[in-house]
């Protein structure tokens, strides 16, 4: 009884210190917190260092996403790339878990540190490829899934790419 | 005071008191901030004063609704019944010397009848909400009840055996020479852990109890209904700090000052530090609470009322 009453009394002190300590409280709008460069935001698609659509309407993201927030459709360009003729992604479905950017091979689709998308009406939530289109590079500057892959495209033939070596023609090494 | 006097005095006593617990909301929130390493509601107007305002725009506006489920007269009821008998216990306060709407000869009494009669409010609405965790939290009131009220009265008579009146002026009058907070120390830490229990604060909110009942006995009610509830709650917590100041700080006495400047400052004092308990001590258990009145409370008052009957025979007899 007396042992929970002066362990009572110690608490009161112990919080009556606490008038003395300062706030923890980041006073968000006027006091922007640190986001890390890595901070899930945000999503973007972003162009190769050639200035080019990285994406290749693949659909791993689509896939690889547990709330199924992306919709595209895969298009082919007269130089043989593929492009999607649509991309769509459902921000208010989306959890920023970032699968999306661990799937997809060309580097196209990354999370940005911006959090602060906020609607009134909830269909604006839903951002089209023109919203998610930037003009650079994102987090990977050198990266061009083009010049790595084997897929000919007008200016790049195959055998062409780099650590590729030209085709052999498998008929001409019979004995 | 003539009777016109008194009845200017009482409204402004009412407009001071339903004011006073409109900024309690806010000041509590606040200084619990502070307590917690956090700021609280700092946005509107200076220091945030006008979150007040804000708050009650938004439960003046909100739909004032009664599930159908509900009993309706005594739904509408209850939460008036609590505001009510919490102002009228405010009319034996005396905040002066000449500040006081009533001088009646058993003040003490009065008291702790609006204020028991308060806690019918908790239980009707309990009751007549229809609805399990209202229900719930109001069989905790009443289990709260049967064990505080008891200690409560008791606790209280040593003041009285020494005052030899249930005036609050005498009361106070008599505390010239020294405040009753000494001699009646047992008195005032039962009467205090009495009070916080009879104005449904925490750690004794159990009827309430947010974590488990997720708002026991008001879980049904919002809008201006459950503003009354939080009015009648902040109002009792006024009401108990003047209480306490009257009874055991020497109410309006003190040197220098005018007399309700130091009643003002002491009622403040202990307000702070029942803002204080709510930021330390966690609730307990509705048995553990009954154990600690019937087991260890009682027994304390007794004590005290015993040793005090003899002090005061043996003074009387030297
Ligand atoms: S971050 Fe996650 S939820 Fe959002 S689009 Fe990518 S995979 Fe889907
Ligand atoms: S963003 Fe990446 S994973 Fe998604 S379709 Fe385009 S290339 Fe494929």
């Amino acid at each position: 009884m007396l042992k929970s009453l002066t362990s009572q009394l110690r608490t009161i002190w112990t919080i009556l210190q606490h008038s003395f300590t300062k706030a923890e409280t980041v006073q968000y709008p006027e006091q922007m917190p640190y986001l890390a460069p890595r901070y899930r935001g945000r999503i973007v698609l972003t162009n190769d260092p050639d200035g080019q659509e990285r994406c290749v309407a693949c659909n791993l993201c689509a896939v690889a996403c547990p709330v199924d927030c992306i919709a595209l459709q895969q298009g082919v360009k007269e130089d043989g790339r593929w492009y999607p003729e649509f991309f769509r992604i459902n921000f208010s479905r989306c959890i920023m878990c970032g699968m999306c950017e661990e799937a997809c091979p060309t580097n196209a689709i990354q999370l940005t540190p911006d959090f602060e998308m906020c609607e009134y009406d909830r269909s604006n939530m839903v951002y089209e490829k023109e919203h998610l289109q930037i003009a650079g590079t994102g987090k990977y500057h050198d990266y061009n899934f083009y010049r790595v892959s084997g897929l000919a495209i007008a200016g790049k033939d195959k055998g062409q790419a780099q650590h590729e070596a030209p085709p052999i023609d498998v008929k001409s090494l019979l004995p | 005071m003539s009777e016109l006097d008194t009845i200017g005095f009482g409204l402004i006593l009412i407009a001071a008191a339903v004011g006073g617990a409109a900024i309690l909301t806010w000041f509590e929130r606040r200084l619990l901030g502070v307590w917690q390493d956090r700021y609280g509601p700092n946005r509107l107007g200076p220091f945030g004063a006008l979150q007040v305002m804000a708050d009650m725009i938004k439960l003046l506006t909100k739909h004032d609704w009664v599930p159908p489920f509900a009993d309706r007269a005594v739904f509408v009821f209850a939460p008036t019944a609590i505001v009510v008998a919490m102002l009228l216990g405010f009319a034996v306060v005396p905040f002066g010397p000449e500040l006081y709407i009533l001088d009646l000869n058993i003040g003490l009494l009065f008291f702790l009848g609006m204020t028991s009669l308060a806690v019918y409010s908790v239980l009707l609405a309990g009751l007549a909400s229809n609805n399990k965790y209202a229900l719930l939290g109001g069989l905790r009131s009443a289990a709260q009840m049967v064990s505080y009220e008891v200690f409560m009265g008791l606790s209280l008579m040593g003041v009285v055996m020494l005052t030899g009146s249930f005036s609050l002026r005498a009361i106070v009058e008599a505390q010239r020479d020294l405040w009753y907070c000494i001699p009646q120390f047992l008195g005032l830490f039962t009467f205090l852990i009495a009070g916080i229990a009879e104005s449904h604060r925490l750690p004794f909110d159990l009827p309430e109890a947010e974590h488990e009942l997720t708002a026991g006995f008001h879980t049904e009610y919002g809008g201006m209904k459950f503003a009354m509830f939080m009015l009648g709650e902040y109002l009792g917590l006024l009401l108990i700090s003047c209480m306490i100041t009257t009874l055991f700080f020497g109410g309006w006495l003190g040197p220098w000052l005018p007399p309700i400047v130091w009643f003002s400052i002491k009622v403040f004092a202990l307000i702070c530090f029942f803002i204080l308990l709510r930021a330390a001590i966690p609730r307990p258990r509705y048995d553990q609470l009954m154990a600690l009145g019937w087991k260890v409370m009682l027994p304390l008052t007794l004590l005290n009322l015993l040793l005090t009957g003899v002090i005061a025979l043996l003074l009387e007899g030297a």
